[in-house]
């Protein structure tokens, strides 16, 4: 029973992390129907912006007595800044010029950012994986059977935390609820003064910023981190943010949980082996069954 | 009529590639060889892929994953098979040729399966959801061959003899094949199925009302696409010593996008540019893997804004040419 | 007998119900209008009818079989043809090519003999072509048999998209807004050409129109839709002095409002 419990919880964790990605894929399809192929590299250069921050801010000289809880914030916030700045210039260079291109263009637009982080991540911080600066020092703690570490409850903490933020920050702010129109409906939106451009700037910065705290958690959870990260937990918490239905934000969080926990019943009971193959099974039957996704609505074609 | 001289061109054009590759393997460092063999199989995988994304508008982004099934399915019935065909025709070249082709087809029907099993449910999928699914399913494909031992799993297939996979692939092979699928694609792209195709892509609503059938068609280009791209890798594996479920990564499904991308979706003699391209900066750059990739990156970002039609746009070598050529209109007959 | 009936047919999407028992029957060899204010339902009707959308209640027949909820293709197997309110053509492909891809019922060869080039297929093709070229002659395109799709002139367009339509041979013929953006001359020419369509080829043909002048000319029978819901029936004539209808185009007379 307690394995179990152990599974679970260990498959929220990582599907927490799953869920701040998806978040980012969600807002960006809601906005412009598009899938941001780049957003997992988004994730990974999040992460390595963490990590040279926390060696910039001497994290290594802290040794038993830990880094700093403040200076371990300015890591996050410098990394979310660096990739919500990547995000917006990603946006306006490669994506505005093809916005009203058809479907296919953006597409394989995306696919080529995609590639071009991943590679130039490779020739810049070479392909070996680095250990993770320790942001945290791990401390293991039991409960009834099941063992926790302050990782991942600042996992849950720091994920719980940016989620209602962003709940706040859509439902109560200006722009979060301008972002809400444009999503539902960009030509209205714009004939009520809204200036779509700015608000798809701020989507991306968002989504990006969010991806980028994720990229961290996975770091401090997974302990080394590589250029080529993004590339498969991208393609996860995508599947992730479908799952939950695209374009809507609790979806992006079931989405993300629901995967996580797959993926580590999958790993424990199954085969490690396997883990990866359980989120593509999962994509494949949640499109052949229910492409709207759990809580997405139907939208019939206009002819 | 037509069959006799039909029959008689395709003997001339089996005897001139056959001493091509005489030529070829006496003259030519292997270097060179290689790539000239590499860019005969990737005109295969490209021609084939255009077939599906770009006469049919379906984007695909997996078909790494069909190219594996057919370089394991050629691989491991050829290596099976070879015995009995010795047996019958006597070892030498005659029963190479034979194993080989046998088991090029048996790995092309078996890719051409797998793309009716990948098709069937995910061609109602819109644009983006289906390159995702496909993305998935190649994935899916690969990770299978990973896991599965009596492939060698992941340290790959060698066949049953510590030599490795016998050495079919040759410049006559490669490029006898690649000719021949062409010309069979050329020929199914100008006819009414490839018109209906290309209707599809158009606008698959319109298609529909004017009676086309179009999920069978979508399934039938994607199958056959499927196909050739498992012959491409039934050469592919005999063209080394073995092969491994790296081969397949996403990697080769993202060299085969560049391929079409470059020479301009739905342009079959485009399909041909880019897959020579590939081939050649593939090996060129092959301790540079990293500018390799990060000049395809920008090669599909810089296409895509400057010009999303490609070199050739969706027309044809010929078309492109003739019009250099034409004359062009008098002022008298331009005002008309 | 009737040879497209339906019978109180609903259509709804989300909360909105486009579509609210709608019932009535044409004639064959009729010309046969159905009118309303921009957002009564129409192409919504030519939707349910031609299998894009599956109507919700009530019942279609066409020549007294059910095609309620069936595909698009099978519905243009059956033979009825139509037109689209935004033109869809397949812009990028050649004039004749567009009418070709319509052609199915004359394609007997199959995909290899496609790729073999046999002589089934040449023959396949020659007789795909001879009747494309014959359609378009109809509708005063031969010239034009060459030229892109995309590259026609709007009035051109929309002829073109009927002859892809006649190429199915179709029985019934759906006109969605033929006349639109058409010139007083050319509407005229699209009203002679309907009469040649139902004289000459025998087709019935239902069309959806705005141009009151092409309508009045050409319909034999009009239905009115307003909201989803049926309001008027009747010729030409008693159409147009129907309060019913001119209340939903005009709006509501000026005593009212005050």
């Amino acid at each position: 029973m307690s394995t179990l419990l152990q599974q679970i919880l260990n498959g929220l964790s990582l599907g927490s992390i799953y869920a701040l990605i998806a978040l980012g894929y969600t807002m960006v399809y809601g906005i412009l129907k598009l899938i941001n192929f780049a957003h997992g590299e988004v994730f990974m250069i999040g992460a390595y912006a963490g990590y040279f921050a926390a060696l910039g801010l001497g994290v290594q000289g802290y040794g038993a007595a830990g880094f700093p809880i403040h200076l371990a914030i300015v890591v996050l916030v410098i990394a979310m800044a660096a990739a919500a700045t990547l995000g917006v210039a990603i946006e306006f260079l490669a994506y505005r010029p093809v916005r009203k291109a058809p479907r296919l263009t953006p597409l394989i637009t995306a696919i080529g950012v995609s590639l071009f982080l991943q590679n130039a991540a490779m020739l810049a911080f070479t392909p070996n994986p680095r250990p993770y600066p320790p942001i945290l020092r791990e401390v293991r703690f039991e409960l009834g059977g099941v063992i926790v570490t302050n990782v991942k409850l600042t996992i849950f903490v720091v994920a719980i935390a940016l989620m209602v933020g962003l709940h706040w920050f859509i439902q109560r702010t200006w722009t979060g609820k301008a972002m809400r129109a444009v999503s539902t409906n960009m030509d209205a939106a714009r004939l009520m003064g809204v200036d779509t451009d700015r608000i798809i700037r701020a989507t991306f910065a968002v989504g990006s910023a969010l991806a980028a705290a994720g990229g961290i958690l996975f770091g401090l959870d997974q302990i080394t981190i590589n250029p080529l990260m993004g590339m498969l937990t991208g393609l996860k918490a995508f599947v992730a943010a479908v799952l939950g239905g695209i374009g809507n934000i609790r979806g992006a969080v079931l989405g993300g949980l629901l995967i996580g926990v797959a993926e580590q019943m999958t790993a424990g009971y199954l085969s490690p082996d396997y883990r990866d193959a359980i989120t593509f099974v999962i994509l494949i039957i949640i499109l052949i069954l229910r492409p709207e996704g759990l809580l997405g609505v139907v939208r019939p074609e206009k002819v | 009529m037509q069959l006799v001289r039909r029959l008689a061109i395709a003997s001339a054009t089996m005897l001139v590639l056959f001493g091509i590759g005489l030529w070829l393997q006496d003259g030519l460092i292997e270097y060179v060889q290689r790539i000239v063999l590499l860019a005969g199989i990737n005109v295969i995988l490209a021609v084939g892929l255009n077939l599906i994304n770009g006469t049919t508008g379906q984007f695909s982004i997996g078909h790494a994953g069909f190219m594996a099934v057919g370089a394991y399915g050629a691989a491991f019935f050829g290596v099976k098979l070879a015995p009995f065909v010795q047996r019958l025709v006597g070892i030498g070249a005659a029963a190479d040729a034979v194993t080989l082709n046998i088991a090029l087809l048996i790995g092309a029907l078996l890719a051409g399966l797998a793309g009716l099993l990948v098709g069937a449910p995910s061609l109602r999928l819109r644009g983006d959801y289906l390159a995702v699914v496909t993305l998935g399913f190649g994935e899916i494909i690969r990770i299978s061959f990973n896991n599965a031992q009596f492939l060698g799993a992941a340290t790959g297939y060698f066949g049953d003899t510590p030599a490795g996979l016998p050495a079919y692939t040759s410049f006559f092979w490669v490029y006898g094949w690649a000719i021949a699928i062409v010309i069979l694609i050329r020929n199914l792209t100008f006819s009414q199925t490839g018109r209906s195709l290309a209707a599809i892509r158009e606008d698959e609503i319109a298609a529909e009302a004017m009676a086309t059938p179009t999920t069978r068609l979508k399934v039938l280009a994607f199958s056959l696409s499927a196909a050739s791209a498992g012959i491409a890798g039934g050469l592919f594996a005999y063209m080394q010593s073995g092969i491994r479920p790296e081969d397949f990564r996403f990697d080769k499904s993202i060299d085969m996008i560049v391929m079409i991308i470059i020479g301009g979706l739905g342009s079959i003699s485009g399909a041909v540019v880019g897959g020579i391209f590939v081939a050649v900066t593939l090996e060129l750059m092959r301790d540079l893997q990293q500018y390799r990739l990060v000049l395809y990156a920008l090669l599909l970002i810089i296409i895509m804004l400057v010009r999303p039609e490609g070199l050739l746009g969706s027309r044809e070598l010929s078309e492109v040419i003739r019009a250099r050529f034409k004359r062009t209109k008098g002022p008298v007959e331009a005002a008309k | 007998m009737s040879l497209l009936s339906l019978q109180k047919v609903d259509k709804i999407f989300g909360g909105l119900r486009a579509l609210k028992e709608v019932s009535f029957d044409v004639p064959a060899k009729a010309i046969f209008g159905l009118i309303g204010p921009n957002g009564a339902g129409k192409t919504t009707l030519f939707n349910v009818i031609t299998g894009v959308y599956t109507p919700d209640g009530g019942a279609i027949h066409f020549e007294g079989q059910a095609i309620g909820g069936q595909s698009p293709a099978q519905v243009a197997n059956r033979g009825i043809a139509r037109t689209f309110q935004n033109i869809r053509l397949f812009r990028s492909m050649t004039v004749e090519e567009n009418v070709m891809v319509a052609g199915h019922h004359l394609h007997q060869a199959n995909v290899l003999s496609a790729m073999f080039r046999t002589r089934a297929h040449a023959a396949d093709e020659a007789r795909l072509q001879k009747h494309a070229r014959e359609l378009l002659e109809v509708m005063g395109l031969g010239k034009h048999a060459q030229d892109v799709a995309g590259s026609l002139p709007y009035g051109s367009q929309r002829r073109l998209e009927i002859a892809r339509a006649l190429m199915l041979k179709p029985k019934l013929l759906l006109l969605d807004e033929p006349a639109a953006g058409m010139n007083s001359q050319e509407a005229a020419e699209l009203e002679r050409q309907i009469r040649f369509l139902r004289d000459e080829l025998g087709l019935t043909i239902v069309l959806v129109e705005h141009n009151m002048a092409v309508v009045m000319s050409v319909c034999e029978t009009v239905h009115v839709v307003d909201h989803g819901e049926t309001i008027a029936h009747g010729t030409p004539e008693q159409v147009k002095q129907d309060p019913a209808v001119l209340a939903a185009y005009l709006g509501k007379s000026t005593e009212d409002v005050a």
